[in-house]
């Protein structure tokens, strides 16, 4: 059934319905069908180009207000460091480094703990188990950006200032390697990843569970019936299956990592620096956006946050570009 | 056991010693699936962890907050009791009422499109825009929206913070509509069509109502990001001090509230922060359960 | 499909039903086209602005919609944001912990904006020394080479002859600035521009700038929390949440050359010795930071609310000023129970005459 997938839907209609025989006059269903299947197409297409209109607008809107700092910095505003409204220096280079660590640390992590309820949950759970901690899971988006930081900031630094940075650093002696040096403070990248972690979670296990339940039980059962252990059945039979799916809800968790703000910028320290280790404060461009809108007043300072945005929307493109590549190459190798 | 194996006459060394090669290497096999099962319960766990810490957190601190008083009275100053959060609580349910409206529609309708023009241009195009789309920070939606909705019209709304949270739904509600209905098998579409069902039909009544558990799911997820949202409501809502349940004005709104008394100084202030997350979490969850039991039918598409 | 089109028309039913229900409950929407009129029962008003007097406006707010039943709305969505709409003509009123510049207020759309300050605060330098169990004595240079990081150690020759007959620790200075644009940064960097040459040349004052050391926090409460939990360190934070958490809060010395305390009564001593200087023509648009006065608390500042020197709205605009005139009576009396300090009293009399300049009615 794997074709299934690669087949245009739609493409069966012409072979099931086929053009009226030469001759005979067209009934008003037939007619009135045609009409609701016209109806049909241009409404989901319209509501479909509303993305794309809707993204130029942003786009274009963003682009505008951010073209005054562009122009005044150019390709400095990408590498500099200095960030001095006062001054009127504007670099988010700590912001785009902050921005993309955290970000795939934060997939790194999600990533196999989703993957892992959602094979726990369609293959192993007992189906009164199944509904609510689905359910639970899923409740996780729900929580506020703002709770979560609250709860980092109570909860989550004093117990990475305490327990895990030393416990990375000293007794697993991984302070050797430049990712896990310098003085435990807290607010760092490791805790603005594991926020970013823990909310990324629901969108990754929500899509791959319902991915995974909808795998058909003939696969399964064949890869039983061939001698495979129930490990096997889940690596080889089934994820290969849903692999695309699963994919899809790592980009949609990737997309929450990229934009969310206000978790993290209680938790990242809030540094414009870029620095190699996991345990330094850093920046990432959507708090920075979100720190400084509210209060900057000066033409320059808003431009400048605009193009931060702008450039957040450049980097979102490429990216989701990259991981798409990645998806292409995956379903050429099969 | 000789017998068993299906060999003819008693085993040779070499064939003996295959036997036991396939013993070690299935006990192997075996031992490394118990592991990775064992991994996936702890994976299961250490994802739920989380939210039971912060479930458990929130009802310490805010859980004496929620009475009567917090459902049906508004701001009052810290040092004044029986405050409560009554106009964000309907503003919040207003809100989401005007977003799903928005973004639900939309983001099905072209969840479908792309579930079935799969390979067209403009497909292809929704597709990876709508995944740029759902990392576009919330404020940056927030100001546009602001641009768009408020600026031109020289006041704030209810409605204009509905059509921003709506946008923001868009994306997520797209794509996982995709993969939910990419997941109907075909046969199920060929059979309704060469039953005579039009293909419009086909695509609404037979596979829609398929993915519908899935989609559902998306829907969700979707719907309980934007209840939580602060910074598009920052400037297109406002917010609220007092009742107003009107599209055309400031309305009060949950995390907008939270937001507010949680960066205070005062102690009054955080509990009541704290019980506003409580209430949030539990209007999501009863919408969920009332949305999962009204859609409730054979989980997922598969045979 | 019918599960789905009841969860729409459920979402339908319930913006329709907020809709009609607005139009019986006259809650009229506020801040639409000047032309509009309010509903009989009572008027509504949007301000919108600093997040620094939240406490005491929405306090204000309540108790006079009490009294007169006009509701007036504000939201804290910083000053920056205030003064944005305020320019922008979508509220009726801004509020900024910082004065507009002279740029700012010739791109406001309805003509020249007042500044009326209502209320001050303090920002409060505070600290996390176990050891220390006596309130510390600092001055503005030093504090400025402390936050500029050249002072780095609890025990530094110069905190120690501020402060003789106490022990002090071996201890790293560990600066916590914040993070987040805010009018508590604005007047903290603009105390500290004053009394130090180096820092006002970089980084100089502004409600976001370059900190040269230090940790940053988001928010007040972010700062507060961060010090709380680092031993060693020093931040500064708004009265208000000193008071509330019971800070341990360093004296200053002021301009006279006293070692002040920050307390409601410092404050407003400040404010007396600076507005005692105001030449008449003030339009309030100063900074009263290292004020003259024996008791003033030397980083002390107002905060404003912004309004049209022409209000176009009849109705409106006297709702407005009647609010505001309440306010300088009466509220001023409620500010210290939230740890805001209030006006002196000479202010508020210039603050009344000030009022009565306003033009309701009429278009610029």
């Amino acid at each position: 059934m794997t074709d299934a997938v690669a087949r245009d839907p739609t493409q069966v209609t012409e072979v099931a319905t086929g053009p009226a025989p030469a001759g005979s006059s067209r009934s008003w269903t037939e007619i009135g069908t045609e009409i609701g299947d016209r109806v049909y197409t241009w409404s989901i297409a319209g509501f479909a180009s509303l993305v794309p209109i809707l993204l130029l607008l942003i786009f274009v809107a963003v682009g505008v207000a951010a073209w005054p700092a562009l122009r005044a910095f150019g390709l400095s505003f990408l590498t500099s460091s200095d960030w001095d409204p006062v001054a009127g220096h504007f670099g988010a280079a700590p912001a785009i480094y902050g921005t993309i660590v955290s970000s795939i640390l934060a997939l790194v992590v999600a990533t196999p703990l989703a993957l892992g309820v959602a094979v726990f949950l369609s293959e192993f759970a007992p189906s009164w188990l199944r509904g609510p901690v689905a359910f639970a899971v899923d409740l996780l988006a729900a929580v506020p950006s703002v709770i979560y930081g609250l709860w980092g900031i109570f909860i989550l630094i004093p117990f990475l200032r305490e327990y895990l940075m030393p416990f990375l650093r000293d007794t697993l002696h991984l302070g050797v390697l430049p990712l896990f040096t310098g003085p435990a403070y807290g607010s760092s990248m490791l805790a603005a990843g594991l926020i970013l972690a823990i909310m990324c979670l629901p969108y990754i296990s929500a899509v791959t569970r319902e991915v995974l339940l909808a795998v058909p039980r003939s696969q399964r059962e064949a890869a039983l019936a061939l001698g495979a252990t129930r490990w096997e059945v889940i690596r080889d039979a089934v994820i290969p299956y849903a692999r695309s799916g699963i994919i899809g809800g790592i980009i949609l968790g990737l997309g929450r990592a990229l934009g969310e703000t206000m978790a993290v910028t209680m938790l990242i320290g809030n540094r414009h620096e870029i620095s190699a280790s996991l345990f330094a404060p850093g920046y990432t461009m959507a708090s920075l956006i979100a720190n400084e809108f509210s209060e900057a007043t000066g033409d320059m300072h808003l431009a400048a946050l605009m193009a931060v945005g702008f450039v957040l929307l450049l980097v979102t493109f490429l990216v989701n570009a990259i991981a798409r590549w990645l998806v292409w190459q995956t379903a050429r190798e099969r | 056991m000789a017998a068993t194996n299906g060999w003819a006459g008693a085993p040779s060394g070499r064939q003996r010693a295959v036997a036991e090669r396939t013993e070690r290497t299935i006990r192997r096999r075996r031992l490394r699936s118990s592991v990775m099962i064992g991994l996936m319960y702890v994976a299961a766990a250490v994802a739920i962890l989380p939210l039971l810490l912060i479930v458990i957190h929130l009802i310490r601190l805010g859980g004496s907050s929620v009475n009567l008083a917090f459902f049906t009275h508004m701001q009052r100053s810290p040092g004044e009791s029986g405050g409560g959060m009554a106009n964000a609580i309907v503003g919040t349910l207003i809100l989401i009422g005007i977003a799903s409206a928005v973004g639900l529609p939309v983001g099905i309708g072209a969840g479908l499109y792309l579930a079935e023009k799969r390979t067209t241009l403009l497909a292809t195009t929704v597709r990876f825009l709508a995944d740029v789309l759902n990392g576009l920070p919330s404020i940056v939606m927030g100001i546009f929206a602001w641009e768009l909705l408020v600026k031109p019209v020289r006041h704030f709304s209810a409605l204009a913070g509905g059509i921003a949270l709506g946008a923001m739904m868009i994306p997520m509600v797209t794509r996982t509509t995709e993969e939910m209905v990419r997941l109907v098998p075909i046969s199920l579409r060929e059979a309704a069509l060469a039953l005579g069902y039009s293909r419009w039909r086909t695509s609404l009544s037979i596979v829609l109502r398929t993915a519908l558990g899935g989609i559902v799911t998306g829907a969700l997820v979707a719907m309980a990001r934007i209840a939580g949202e602060t910074a598009p409501l920052l400037f297109t809502a406002l917010g609220n001090q007092f009742w107003s349940t009107s599209l055309r004005a400031p309305i009060a709104a949950l995390p907008l509230q939270i937001f507010n008394y949680a960066i205070s100084a005062y102690d009054e202030w955080h509990a009541q922060a704290w019980a506003g997350a409580l209430v949030l979490v539990g209007i999501v969850f009863v919408i969920s359960l009332a949305a999962r039991v009204a859609t409730r039918q054979r989980y997922g598409a598969g045979d | 499909m019918k599960p789905l089109s009841l969860v729409f028309a459920a979402a339908i039913v319930v913006a329709g039903c907020a809709g009609s229900a607005d139009k019986a409950q006259k809650d009229s929407a506020s801040g639409a086209a000047p032309a509009t009129a309010t509903s009989a029962g009572g008027g509504a008003l949007t301000g919108a602005g600093a997040t620094f007097p939240y406490p005491i406006y929405s306090k204000w707010f309540t108790d006079y919609a009490a009294k007169t039943g006009v509701k007036i709305n504000y939201q804290p969505i910083g000053s920056g944001g205030g003064i944005r709409q305020l320019q922008e003509q979508t509220v009726d009123f801004g509020a900024s912990d910082a004065p507009m510049s002279d740029d700012e207020m010739s791109k406001a759309k309805g003509g020249p904006v007042q500044h009326i300050p209502t209320v001050l605060g303090a920002v409060c330098i505070t600290y996390n020394v176990p050891e220390i169990t006596q309130p510390l004595k600092l001055t503005g240079d030093l504090i400025a080479d402390i936050f500029l990081g050249k002072v780095t150690k609890w025990n530094d020759s110069r905190i120690a002859a501020l402060n003789k007959g106490v022990a002090l620790p071996n201890r790293d200075l560990v600066v916590v600035h914040r993070s987040d644009g805010s009018g508590t940064s604005y007047i903290f960097t603009d105390y500290l521009s004053a009394v130090s040459p180096a820092w006002k040349t970089s980084p100089g004052k502004g409600k976001d700038v370059s900190w040269p050391a230090g940790l940053g926090a988001k928010g007040n409460d972010g700062v507060t929390g961060q010090v709380k939990q680092t031993p060693g360190a020093i931040g500064y934070v708004e009265l208000a949440y000193a008071r509330q958490n019971k800070l341990p809060v360093a004296s200053l010395r002021n301009a006279a050359g006293q070692f002040i305390a920050p307390s409601i009564d410092a404050v407003t001593a400040a404010a007396a010795g600076a507005a005692s200087k105001f030449p008449p023509s003030s339009d309030y648009r100063v900074s009263i930071v290292n004020a003259p006065g024996a008791q003033a608390y030397p980083i002390s500042s107002f905060t404003w609310i912004l309004l049209y020197k022409t209000q176009p709205n009849a109705e409106k605009g006297k709702q407005l000023l009647d609010f505001l005139k309440w306010a300088l009576h009466d509220g001023e009396q409620t500010a210290g129970s939230l740890d805001y300090a209030p006006l002196p009293t000479p202010l508020i009399a210039r603050l009344d005459s000030t009022l009565a300049t306003i033009k309701v009615g009429a278009t610029p």
